[in-house]
């Protein structure tokens, strides 16, 4: 399986891809804002992407918009900060599959990207 | 500055550094910052827009950034590195984040792209009229603080310090 992680963050994309090593996920691309992430999804071609909201140049939010004009099945994760409801509705209207909360425990973030991607073969 | 904005960051450092470092942090008494002091040798810096506007600054002694930065990244990061600056950046992110979510009466609250300051001895100014609360945080990683200068957008500001001694 591949996987996108797209995060400002260089730390948060170590500790999220050392999550993805641990249920056996080798092959990640890294994105560090949403333009990166546009430039990279087509040729890399992910099978989950998780992303921030609150990147510079272009959020999270832009990003799965722009992204879902494209591609309306590849599951999304919001891995983010932002822990409103009002936050998490409006993502889930842009198109995201589920959503994490930062700060996350490495058993909740794994137990996410399997519900996910379970979910999205069913 | 409304109490209950305070009560939120003691929360969400206490979340933050328990889920993403297992290190748990003993909160001491607030008090108003004064001038320029406590100085510190590492700082993140946060801005709040939307409903309630202001600053977070999560400032370090050098050490103790050193610990704790380690502990978060599960490697020595050296102090004033690219990599060092982005692991204090997002430590101040995910603790305003988790802050903002509690808060409560606030409909949209917005957080900047943090900024990290490293250097010994430096100290951050602050608008003075906007209290400014430092809550000072115990590790087995050493000491920091977390200074919480914000209001209400639209609220009145403070010109005195007595205002904010009165309202903190």
């Amino acid at each position: 399986m591949k996987v996108m992680l797209i995060d400002d963050s260089k730390t948060m994309r170590n500790i999220q891809r050392s999550v993805l090593k641990q249920i056996g996920i080798d092959l990640v691309e890294e994105a560090c804002d949403g333009q990166d992430a546009l430039s990279k999804v087509g040729a890399f071609a992910p099978d989950l992407i998780l992303v921030d909201w609150n990147m510079p140049n272009m959020d999270g939010l832009s990003f799965i918009k722009a992204f879902r004009k494209q591609d309306r099945t590849t599951p999304l994760i919001m891995v983010t900060t932002e822990a409103e409801k009002s936050r998490v509705i409006e993502a889930i209207k842009a198109g995201v599959n589920n959503y994490v909360v930062k700060p996350f425990t490495p058993d909740l973030l794994s137990q996410r990207i399997n519900e996910t991607m379970s979910k999205c073969a069913a | 500055m409304d109490a209950s904005y305070i009560t939120p960051f003691v929360k969400s450092i206490q979340n933050v550094f328990s889920m993403m470092l297992q290190l748990p942090v003993t909160v001491n008494e607030p008090q108003i910052k004064q001038g320029t002091t406590p100085s510190h040798d590492v700082s993140g810096i946060i801005g709040m827009s939307g409903d309630v506007v202001g600053t977070i600054i999560l400032s370090f002694r050098r050490e103790s950034a050193e610990s704790i930065v380690a502990l978060f990244c599960g490697e020595k990061l050296q102090c004033g590195t690219p990599d060092f600056a982005d692991a204090v950046g997002e430590l101040v992110n995910m603790v305003s984040g988790g802050a903002k979510a509690l808060f409560t009466d606030t409909n949209d609250v917005s957080i900047s792209c943090p900024s990290v300051v490293v250097g010994k001895d430096h100290g951050v100014a602050l608008p003075s009229d906007v209290p400014c609360v430092v809550i000072p945080c115990v590790t087995d990683c050493g000491e920091f603080v977390i200074e919480v200068a914000i209001r209400e957008a639209g609220a009145g500001v403070v010109n005195t310090e007595a205002d904010a001694n009165a309202t903190a």
